[in-house]
């Protein structure tokens, strides 16, 4: 099964191509990548995953003819670059890589306005957009275009290599391993940070992981391959996972096929439960009305900028001694709707009431979901892929 | 860090040296027992045009290594051409272990007497420590750095020049600094072969036994290695890259 068996109609243009492309190292005697064919449809990120050395970095710097083919050809918006002034082509393809490599010489703004100055564009736009770009990605601009490289954290660092990447507007985006050398905590971050992004900016996008737990959640198509970058199966995730195209893929989607079900979700997939906010400054009467007007006979406590603290229920206001500031238990795990239901999940397992709360990019409340939601969500799916 | 402390150190201690040489040479030059004999070699004017012909030597020599020696370095350290680099680098070691002196007797056996020989054999002898901290200082840049430039679309010449030049420049600086320190010393030796500097006034105290001259002498060609060392100490500050 591969991208052609699906319906002509509805498939979006291709935006790259790689045409019977082949790669052999001088001396080698296999090719790294063997008469590889793969079109990368506009505005999908698809992603490239598989054992290491099968070859999928390669095939990704292919793409920008980092590494020039032995044979094929590649096309990029409808034009054969094979044999065009490499350069230009990179300056049009945003490329992130794990290690980032930063200019450690120069400042963030310096950075970010790498391609911009290199496409010749004057001051004022280039200033404009870095500022921009830092913005998008949650950096104020003022503090941190002018400081260096060294002065930013792994996940900061990460987030300007993004910025450098978008810098120039490029309709296609290559990322090797972007989340790589990151900490698990930040990494699930800058990935829901980045699909946020992603939704809004509609970027062509290879991504390529050793991680199938981050290519099920990253990719709208994912592409396992093999040694010499021979295709697998390359499709949907949740095909993938239901129905894995042979035992190479089986073995590499491993034994918690199921379980990675719930990455597939997001929590804004499920419904909301009516769990009503109880507003800074309310008074102890207004609060138990919010509570007996919940159906699970708790209200949620907000501060002056919106962002939940604690979950309050009828026994604890019934402590008058308390203020209702310190009524009943903190609120200490938060989802955001970019969260998978298996963050989800563990998230509720940490709740006694199995519950959790729900809160937007900036914390604000939105609302909270129970375990019944994501059972029921489940047991949905599960119907629909069978 | 390391570096910077120490860099920080090299602006304090090597003026420090100097002064205390500095007083100590006046002290002996006016305290000391002055015979006619050490009076002749000490002449102020005889000092003077010395120390001018010492720092002309020092200053053309190094110049002449950081011309030929860093676009050296930065050609040899293009891919291609790795060969080349392994036999040049050897190649300057082993003139490096012909002893100095040796090195201007053959320079003067092949071109003659005069400025001009030493100047060459001078750049000859200091070429290695420039070159090899040339080849080093772009070779220790952080591939991924240069990676990503050539991913952004950056040419080779602009990937020199933007990335891999500035990041080298502190570890080029300190080659310079050794060898401009060599060609001030090996600068002594000048008057072998009819150089002048100040080798000529520390020949004639050692030929005719005066101790003060030979110590003027030292003293002065010492003073002359402090300030051109100073000079590289403050280069390294200055033209350091912001942001390592």
């Amino acid at each position: 099964m591969n991208a052609h068996d699906l319906d002509p109609l509805h498939e979006p243009r291709a935006l790259i191509e790689l045409v019977n492309v082949e790669k052999t190292y001088p001396g080698a005697e296999q090719p790294a990548v063997r008469d590889l064919s793969l079109a990368v449809r506009e505005g999908e990120i698809l992603v490239l995953v598989g054992p290491s050395g099968c070859g999928k970095s390669t095939t990704l710097r292919l793409i920008n003819r980092m590494i020039e083919p032995t044979s094929g050809s590649i096309i990029f918006e409808g034009a054969d670059v094979t044999n065009t002034d490499p350069n230009k082509l990179r300056r049009q393809i945003g490329y992130v890589i794990q290690q980032i490599g930063l200019f450690p010489h120069r400042t963030i703004a310096e950075n970010i306005g790498t391609v911009p100055r290199l496409l010749k564009w004057d001051k004022k736009k280039t200033a404009a957009r870095v500022n921009e770009m830092l913005e998008l990605v949650g950096m104020d601009p003022s503090i941190y275009g002018p400081r260096y490289p060294r002065e930013l954290s792994g996940g900061q660092a990460q987030r300007v290599g993004v910025a450098r990447a978008l810098a120039a507007d490029p309709d296609v985006l290559l990322m090797d391993e972007p989340f790589g050398a990151i900490d698990p905590i930040t990494r699930d971050r800058l990935q829901n940070e980045f699909l946020r992004l992603q939704a809004e900016l509609k970027k062509t996008i290879v991504f390529v992981t050793h991680d199938i737990d981050e290519a099920v959640k990253m990719g709208d198509r994912i592409a396992i391959l093999r040694e010499q970058s021979i295709i697998a199966q390359i499709d949907r995730p949740e095909v993938i996972l239901t129905d894995p195209a042979d035992d190479f893929v089986e073995n590499f989607l491993g034994s918690g096929a199921i379980l990675k079900t719930l990455t597939l979700n997001r929590v804004r997939d499920l419904d909301l439960a009516p769990v009503p906010p109880v507003l800074p400054g309310a008074s102890r009467t207004q609060a138990l009305a919010a509570v007996e007007e919940s159906s699970s006979g708790v209200a949620i406590l907000l501060d002056a900028q919106e962002h939940p603290v604690r979950w309050v229920d009828r026994r604890s206001l019934d402590n008058a001694a308390k203020p209702i500031e310190q009524a009943g238990r903190s609120v200490n795990v938060m989802l955001q709707p970019e969260d998978t239901l298996q963050d989800a999940l563990s998230a509720m397992l940490q709740t006694s009431t199995g519950m959790s709360v729900v809160v937007d990019g900036r914390g604000r409340y939105l609302g909270c979901v129970t375990i019944e939601s994501l059972a029921s969500l489940l047991v949905q799916t599960q119907n629909g892929a069978a | 860090m390391n570096e910077s402390r120490a860099s920080r150190l090299d602006l304090i201690v090597t003026p420090a040296i100097g002064l205390l040489l500095a007083v100590l040479l006046f002290v002996v030059w006016n305290y000391s027992d002055m015979d006619p004999t050490t009076e002749r070699i000490l002449e102020p004017a005889n000092l003077a045009r010395q120390l001018q012909q010492q720092l002309i030597l020092a200053f053309w020599s190094t110049l002449l290594v950081i011309i030929v020696a860093i676009p050296l370095g930065i050609m040899v350290t293009r891919g291609g051409a790795r060969g080349l680099k392994n036999t040049m680098v050897g190649f300057l070691g082993l003139m490096q272990a012909i002893p100095a002196y040796g090195l201007i007797v053959l320079f003067f056996v092949w071109l003659g007497q005069g400025a001009t020989t030493v100047i060459l054999a001078l750049a000859a002898f200091s070429l290695l420590p420039v070159l090899r901290n040339t080849i080093v200082g772009i070779e220790q840049v952080d591939p991924s750095v240069i990676e990503s430039g050539k991913g952004m679309g950056m040419t080779p010449v602009q990937r020199l020049a933007r990335i891999e030049l500035p990041l080298s420049v502190p570890v080029i600086i300190s080659g310079i600094r050794t060898a401009t320190v060599i060609t001030v010393g090996m600068g002594a030796l000048a008057f072998l072969i009819g150089g002048g500097g100040l080798g000529e006034t520390i020949n004639a105290g050692l030929k005719l036994n005066r101790p003060t001259a030979i110590f003027v002498g030292a003293a002065l060609v010492a003073l002359v290695a402090l300030a051109f060392d100073f000079a590289g100490a403050l280069a390294q500050r200055y033209l350091h890259p912001k942001g390592l």
